[in-house]
């Protein structure tokens, strides 16, 4: 079942937006039976991917189609519950690739949460107004203020251990320690406490910022939500609509966008990326921008590229590489990155700058090998030459008159920053921090491929003799390595430099959790998540490994 | 008197000092909490009671005079003379654990803790009813009640104090603070904050909602945990009382409905100042309905876990059945699809819950063939009858569908067109509370409501069975 990542407000099943001034309130009620699968009953307002992706888009929407407003209350609409999780049973029945990618979906959602909190002037309240349970407790974490319901019984808990064997792997563990500092002790115990904690300890525990009682409960969110309001700094807008993005596909199950499109070989196992620059003159001013709204190129295309890799990872499992082209032409990219540059205090151009930076680090955490190929007709340039950066390698053809080229723009010198902080150049060159500056110093002019070679900026430069050989035989001798191999590798060199906390979340716990969602004492026949809600329980190999 | 003196038990109490610690902290706040939270009006009065001083036959049931603060709560459980095993479950035939097994902590402490916040919740229910108990002999029925759910309480505090550490001790403290329908702090199920202010409820609630307190204490007592699965069979000897009550004093206000409705030109009992018939039905309804969302969901992992693990098993798991594993065998379930009802086949474990159900329906249906005989005896025509365990549900696989008393699917639209038919309105409520005013005068009964047909402890109806002290 290929999945669709384009929703709208008007179509949600599971969360409502609601937007009252400077406030919106996100109210999750999952529908039981409204899951992607039939398979499964979404109990106790537990999420399956479709819900995640209602998430994803709310945030999106808040950001770009209500700019005016300055915080988020997050609560749930069913009584007693805020939110049990991850739905076990669809986990549970799910293949180990779609955990993966669901997991790897959900990390990215909260994550974007926590972007929009530090880049959107938006702070994220999460109105817990009872149990919270698992991933319902990892989705408030990512929120800036979680607001525990004091009424005897409604507890935060991460029982992912106890019950089922496996991780609170949606940044649980990593928030809990690195964002909330809650001591390392308390985390063990916290952790392996199915019941969870609640009331006066959850905050001494720093596990909840603050409780209140039944009774003043919606008072204290509202109390919360002016204070936020009034800490923030002036509106924003006027606001823009996101029109969809969705691609037409071909019979052949090719993707096209207005900007990109995908090509899929399914024999060779490759899938060809393109992105064309844009055609027809972009906004140069603020107001230009403003206008162009969702329209403009930098926006549009860079939305249809996140779509395109999101439906690359969950449609298109077996693609193991990606071929990226950026085609057209050099100067009008670099128009439209300046003009967003130029205007970065513009509200409109600040949030196209966030969401670009965010589409680049979904590629860079994609498990797939991306191969850019710079050659006649391409266009790596500014924000396109960051597609490349972002590649595991760059093949450049060398041609006599040095008509292919690349450019460097304002887009490369840290406005894209990677998961861990770094930006793609600095990741590249971590023996040589000056060559940095001494590429970004060519920032604008034409480079060759001789030149890019020389400055450290391509893998391969080859010669219109070599060129099809060369590539030919790296790409076909990469899709014929081992796909796991390929994954954890790719993971572990394309993010040189130290971890920060959001890094973390993909190389630390969901590395571990993946692991542990192949190990038999989760998912063997006597596993624990297998055997969650059958009649039976589970049995470990008690082996340390 | 020192608390070890106080406290009845056989528990060796004295030489205890993990529970002796956790105890010297915890008494001087229940009765703290029994004062403030206890029957309202009535903690000076000398009230017969029964006091469990012992365990055999002899001890338990020993009657005198009390005044309720000075009533000796005890701790007692089950002795046991030989090896007691596992019986069911993933572990049968281990030896029974004497201790918590650390694996089972969190499972065990959830178990524990929401049987226990149900005894203290019900005395809170009920604290305002003595002021309109409609006989003395009634008003000793509610503060036997009220004492016993109070010892039910110190049961399930002593596992917490004795097994649990400190872990345990605060969730002791916890099933002091939490109140019954307090917005703030509510008790754990929602039954249980639910009101009973008035006569007609509490024969309700201790018929119907205590019953189900039966079949859960019946489960537990044959728990793989000896020290709960003693603890709980003593309650049972004292539960049987608080059913006996609940199933009596309907049959009794279904009597006088019924001579009343004689009595009546046009077989009004209301007309004669009693409770009719069609509105004792209402409550039936209502609480019925209520008390079997208490069983818990039709299909539960939760359920297969307490039996697995071997904490929780069958009604007469031991006696009844010969396959202890329930892995084999599957449940035909009633399964509304598309707005009908067929049956899907669900793994036995998974629908432990309505396996308990099953037989609770058909004793709650066994009360009202009895109720159905007392008004036939009367000669009165009129058939009570037991609602659908569909009927008016808002938790489980039914809630969110409709259904009528018989349990066929019928649309909200005609739920909402007969639900005044169906159960109690304002206007029911409030003439059913317009009947209950107090009778304190030994012998003497309120009319819609016949007087039982024997008395206490072999004392006659007529027996002061409660001594005002009043100025």
């Amino acid at each position: 079942m290929a999945i669709s990542f384009d929703t709208h407000p008007d179509r949600y099943k599971h969360w409502t937006l609601e937007v009252d001034g400077a406030r919106a309130t996100l109210t999750l009620d999952v529908q039981p039976h409204g899951g992607l699968r039939p398979d499964y009953e979404l109990k106790l307002n537990s999420y399956d991917l479709g819900v995640d992706i209602e998430l994803a888009d709310a945030i999106q929407r808040v950001r770009f189609e209500h700019p005016d407003v300055k915080v988020v209350v997050v609560s749930s609409g069913q009584q007693r519950v805020f939110c049990a999780g991850a739905n076990i049973p669809m986990l549970g029945s799910s293949t180990h690739a779609f955990k993966v990618n669901f997991c790897k979906f959900t990390n990215e959602t909260r994550l974007y949460l926590e972007d929009a909190s530090e880049r959107s002037d938006l702070k994220f309240i999460a109105a817990l107004n009872g149990t919270c349970a698992g991933g319902g407790y990892e989705l408030a974490m990512a929120c800036d203020h979680l607001l525990l319901i004091d009424d005897g019984s409604s507890a935060v808990s991460l029982p992912e251990v106890p019950l089922l064997g496996v991780l609170p792997g949606t940044g649980g563990l990593t928030r809990l320690v690195d964002k909330r500092k809650v001591r390392r002790d308390r985390a063990d115990v916290f952790c392996t406490t199915s019941e969870g904690v609640r009331g006066k300890r959850a905050v001494e525990w720093n596990l909840v910022d603050e409780i209140a009682p039944r009774s003043k409960f919606e008072e204290a969110v509202d109390a919360r939500a002016k204070a936020f309001i009034d800490a923030a700094g002036t509106a924003r807008g006027p606001a823009i609509t996101l029109d969809p993005v969705a691609p037409t596909i071909d019979d052949d199950g090719h993707l096209q966008y207005t900007h990109v499109t995908v090509e899929l070989s399914a024999a060779t196992r490759t899938a060809t990326l393109r992105v064309r620059t844009p055609d027809t003159a972009q906004p140069t001013t603020a107001d230009e921008i403003q206008a162009a709204g969702a329209a403009q190129w930098s926006l549009r295309a860079f939305r249809e590229l996140d779509d395109a890799l999101l439906r690359l990872r969950m449609n298109h499992l077996d693609i193991g590489l990606v071929v990226v082209r950026a085609e057209g032409d050099v100067d009008a990219v670099l128009a439209s990155d300046k003009a967003l540059h130029d205007n970065k205090d513009h509200w409109l151009a600040s949030e196209i700058l966030a969401l670009q930076a965010r589409v680049l680090r979904r590629m860079d955490l994609t498990s797939k090998s991306f191969f850019a190929l710079v050659d006649e007709g391409t266009a790596f340039a500014g924000s396109l030459l960051e597609l490349a950066l972002a590649s595991d390698r760059i093949y450049m053809l060398e041609d006599e008159d040095e008509a292919v080229t690349i450019a460097l723009g304002p887009a490369n010198a840290g406005a894209f920053p990677m998961t861990h902080g770094l930006s793609r150049l600095e990741a590249r060159f971590m023996a040589e921090p000056s060559f940095v500056g001494r590429a970004l110093e060519r920032m604008g002019e034409r480079l060759a491929a001789s030149e890019a070679d020389e400055l450290g900026l391509i893998t391969v430069a080859a010669d219109d003799i070599d060129w099809e050989d060369d590539v030919r035989i790296a790409l076909e001798e990469r899709v014929s390595l081992s796909p796991d191999a390929l994954t954890g590798m790719e993971a572990s060199l394309r993010f040189p430099g130290a971890e920060n906390a959001d890094a973390k979340i993909f190389a630390r716990l969901s590395a571990w959790q993946n692991w542990i969602f192949q190990r038999p004492n989760a998912v063997g026949p006597e596993g624990a998540l297998t055997k969650y809600g059958q009649p039976d329980r589970p049995t470990f190999s008690w082996t340390r490994c | 008197m020192s608390l070890t003196d106080s406290i009845p038990n056989n528990v060796d109490l004295g030489s205890d000092r993990k529970l002796l610690r956790a105890l010297e902290k915890w008494q001087p706040k229940f009765i703290e909490w029994w004062l403030e939270m206890g029957p309202d009006g009535f903690q000076a009065d000398d009230i017969y009671l029964r006091t469990a001083i012992d365990v055999d036959p002899k001890g338990w049931a020993t009657y005198d005079y009390v005044k309720m603060p000075d009533y000796r709560w005890g701790i007692f459980l089950t002795p046991r003379n030989e090896d007691q095993f596992v019986n069911f479950g993933d572990n049968a035939g281990q030896k029974a654990w004497d201790e918590v097994p650390g694996e089972l902590r969190g499972i065990l402490r959830r178990i524990i803790v929401t049987q226990a916040d149900t005894e203290p919740a019900s005395v809170e229910q009920q604290r305002q009813l003595g002021k309109t108990a409609p006989s003395l002999y009634d008003l000793r029925s509610l503060f036997q009640v009220n004492v016993e759910e109070g010892r039910h309480l110190w049961a399930m505090v002593h596992l917490l104090h004795q097994y649990f550490g400190r872990d345990g001790r605060e969730e002791a403290e916890s099933l002091l603070e939490r109140r019954s329908g307090d917005v703030d702090k509510p008790r754990i199920l929602q039954t249980f904050n639910e009101t009973t202010d008035e006569w007609l409820s509490f024969f309700c609630f201790t018929m119907f909602t205590d019953r189900d307190g039966k079949y859960q204490l019946a489960a537990l007592s044959e728990s793989g945990f000896d020290p709960l699965a003693r603890a709980t069979q003593f309650m049972l000897t004292e539960e049987s009382f608080h059913l006996f009550t609940g199933e009596t004093g309907i049959e009794r206000i279904v009597q006088r409905a019924a001579e009343l409705s004689l009595q009546d030109p046009n077989n009004d009992a209301r007309a004669q100042g009693g409770v009719d018939l069609p509105t004792i039905q209402k409550w039936i309804n209502f609480w019925f309905s209520s008390a079997v969302e208490l069983f818990g969901g039709e299909i539960s992992s939760n359920a297969a876990d307490y039996f697995a693990t071997g904490l929780k098993g069958r009604y007469r798991e031991k006696a009844k059945y010969e396959d202890h594993s329930a892995l084999r065998d599957i449940y035909e379930m009633n399964v509304l699809r598309d707005g009908k009802l067929s049956q899907e086949e669900v793994p036995l474990r998974n629908a432990l819950n309505e396996v308990l159900r099953d037989e609770y329906v058909a004793d709650c249906a066994r009360a009202v063939r009895k109720w159905n005989h007392t008004i036939k005896k009367t000669g009165f025509e009129f058939e009570l009858a037991l609602p659908s365990r569909r009927f008016n549900r808002s938790m489980g696989m039914y809630a969110g569908a409709s259904f009528d008393p018989q349990g066929n699917p019928i649309t909200p639209e005609q739920f909402e067109a007969n639900r005044s038919k169906w159960l109690p309105t304002a206007e029911d409520r409030a003439y059913v509370k317009s009947l209950m005013v107090p009778v304190t005068e030994p012998g003497k009964i309120a009319n819609w409501i016949a007087p039982p047909k024997k008395g206490v402890n072999g004392q006659p109806f007529e027996f002061e069975y409660v001594r005002f002290n009043r100025n």
